[in-house]
């Protein structure tokens, strides 16, 4: 291999890793146990786990769709479209929460009217959590899955339709499974970026143990007063995060390899 | 890295000037020491203290022509590590006495820390309190969206002492990270109440309404201030310090909501 790769290579790789050595270096191995068996730490892990999850079931019901938009129309008001959709990446996500607020708050132009007609409140919700997380997670979605229908090869759609298939039909049975390795691809960062997400939510949904309090909150909070706690439930999230995403390697994205 | 405040000289002596103006008929000369002090003072203080120390960091500023004052203005926790770790600031305001006590028992003040102000506790509501909220026993109900400090940061272990104090078993929808972060909620209108320091709803203006309440005396948070052992500019620390104290410091601190010790 290249030196000129390889050296560069080398040293992403030491940038990106050593901090997590540091943070396993730094790991009170003799607490872990008392650490991870204290009240709230698996309540906590829990709706980590599924609110990421629901955030990520959400994004690509909606983000695959936006992603084909983005990719396949010919309107004018595409770059507009995918500067709105990249606008959750560039806001400090703090903002993001603020913003959520405005709009879907007691106050919010949307929240304030499911209010009045239903009752309905979302913030302070686990619901909230997912919002918070749909929105600062999805963008990696849609620009993973639309950079994967751009490499596509348009050919097989055109064949598909000149065969009889319809635009649905052929977007389900050769559009769809052509780009897999991509929707995949962007799922699993769409779900690493939820379950790391901690400005939104905090400000949107608000930190209440087994309502709103994710492991990102709950390890925040656990810096104020112990900073090995803190740690514990570090590794504990980086350890169940990649075990999950193994797991799935394996199980789904192992055969073709492709991720 | 925490970023450290210049303080624009024409800006404080305007807001100086304003001083004087509102504070006409005290004796403001005798505030001022004699002894004119120079070159550049780093005041280490609580965020809660960014406007009152600003105001007084320009009235030393205007009384010592040689002198610059900068300010350094974040958690009293993260600053009381900063002084431990070297930082080299020549007053530090803390806004407990718990975190003071991190630099005191490292040997880092010079002399007594002095307390020099106090804050309590008061409901925020927002404007027109449109849930009708009149007491901390409105925290045990089910319907307002409330909000309380994670016991983790100061005002929350402040506002458990309280709810003890009170017998009220609080009923929060979110335990805040920081006691600005609950009162922003309140701005937005997002909750009925929160718990926050008095300070907090003076500096937040009308779109906020404090209640005091008596059960707030059980938890009553003392700021100490004192001049460093290793200060680079300890004449200037003490200047600093003795404004603080002085009748004009003290008033300036009431105005914004603290309490006199």
């Amino acid at each position: 291999m290249p030196a000129p790769l390889l050296v560069p290579a080398a040293i992403g790789v030491l940038f990106l890793a050593l901090p997590l050595v540091g943070l396993l270096v730094r790991t009170p191995w003799s607490q872990l146990a008392t650490q991870l068996a204290a009240p709230g730490v698996g309540q906590a892990l829990r709706l980590s786990l599924v609110s990421a999850t629901l955030a990520t079931l959400l994004s690509l019901l909606l983000g695959v769709p936006l992603a084909w938009v983005l990719a396949r129309s010919r309107t004018r008001g595409r770059t507009v479209l995918r500067a709105l959709v990249t606008v959750p990446l560039v806001l400090p996500p703090v903002v993001g929460g603020v913003a959520l607020f405005l709009v879907l708050g007691r106050q919010g132009i949307v929240g304030s009217w499911l209010d009045d007609a239903f009752g309905i409140t979302i913030p302070f919700t686990t619901t909230a959590v997912v919002i918070a997380e749909t929105f600062v997670a999805m963008p990696f979605l849609v620009i993973s899955v639309e950079g994967a229908l751009r490499a596509a090869d348009a050919r097989f759609e055109d064949v598909a339709a000149t065969l009889g298939a319809g635009r649905w039909t052929t977007f389900r049975r050769v559009t769809l499974p052509l780009v897999a390795p991509g929707i995949a691809a962007g799922a699993v960062l769409c779900w690493a970026r939820a379950l790391g997400e901690f400005g939104a939510t905090i400000t949107f949904a608000g930190n209440f143990p087994g309502t709103t309090q994710t492991m990102p909150l709950a390890v925040y909070l656990a810096l104020q007063r112990d900073p090995d706690a803190a740690i514990v439930l570090s590794v504990l999230l980086l350890a169940v995060s990649l075990a999950t995403l193994l797991l799935l390697r394996d199980r789904w994205l192992g055969r073709g390899g492709a991720a | 890295m925490v970023p450290r405040m210049r303080i624009d000289r024409r800006v404080l002596a305007g807001l100086a000037a304003a001083a004087l103006v509102a504070g006409c008929g005290s004796s403001e000369g005798a505030d001022v020491p004699d002894d004119a002090v120079s070159g550049t003072l780093t005041v280490f203080a609580a965020a809660s203290l960014t406007e009152v120390f600003t105001a007084l960091g320009g009235r030393l500023e205007d009384a010592n022509p040689a002198l610059q004052v900068q300010f350094s203005f974040a958690g009293s926790s993260a600053l009381a590590t900063q002084i431990s770790q070297g930082a080299p600031a020549d007053v530090f305001a803390s806004a407990n006495e718990a975190q003071m006590a991190v630099v005191t028992d490292a040997d880092l003040a010079e002399g007594e820390t002095q307390v020099f102000t106090r804050n309590v506790l008061q409901i925020a509501v927002p404007a027109g309190n449109p849930a009708g909220i009149s007491g901390l026993a409105d925290f045990a109900r089910e319907e307002p969206a409330l909000a309380v400090c994670a016991a983790e940061v100061p005002c929350g272990a402040a506002a458990e002492d309280v709810f003890a104090a009170a017998g009220v078993t609080a009923r929060p929808d979110t335990l805040e990270e920081d006691v600005r972060a609950a009162l922003t909620k309140v701005e937005l209108g997002e909750v009925d109440a929160a718990l926050v320091y008095a300070s907090d709803v003076a500096a937040a203006g009308d779109a906020v309404e404090g209640i005091a309440f008596p059960e707030a005396e059980q938890a009553v948070n003392d700021y100490p201030v004192c001049v460093l052992a290793d200060a680079p500019n300890p004449a200037a620390a003490r200047a600093f310090v003795d404004l603080v104290l002085s009748g004009e410091g003290r008033r300036l601190l009431t105005d914004a909501g603290f309490r006199a010790p």
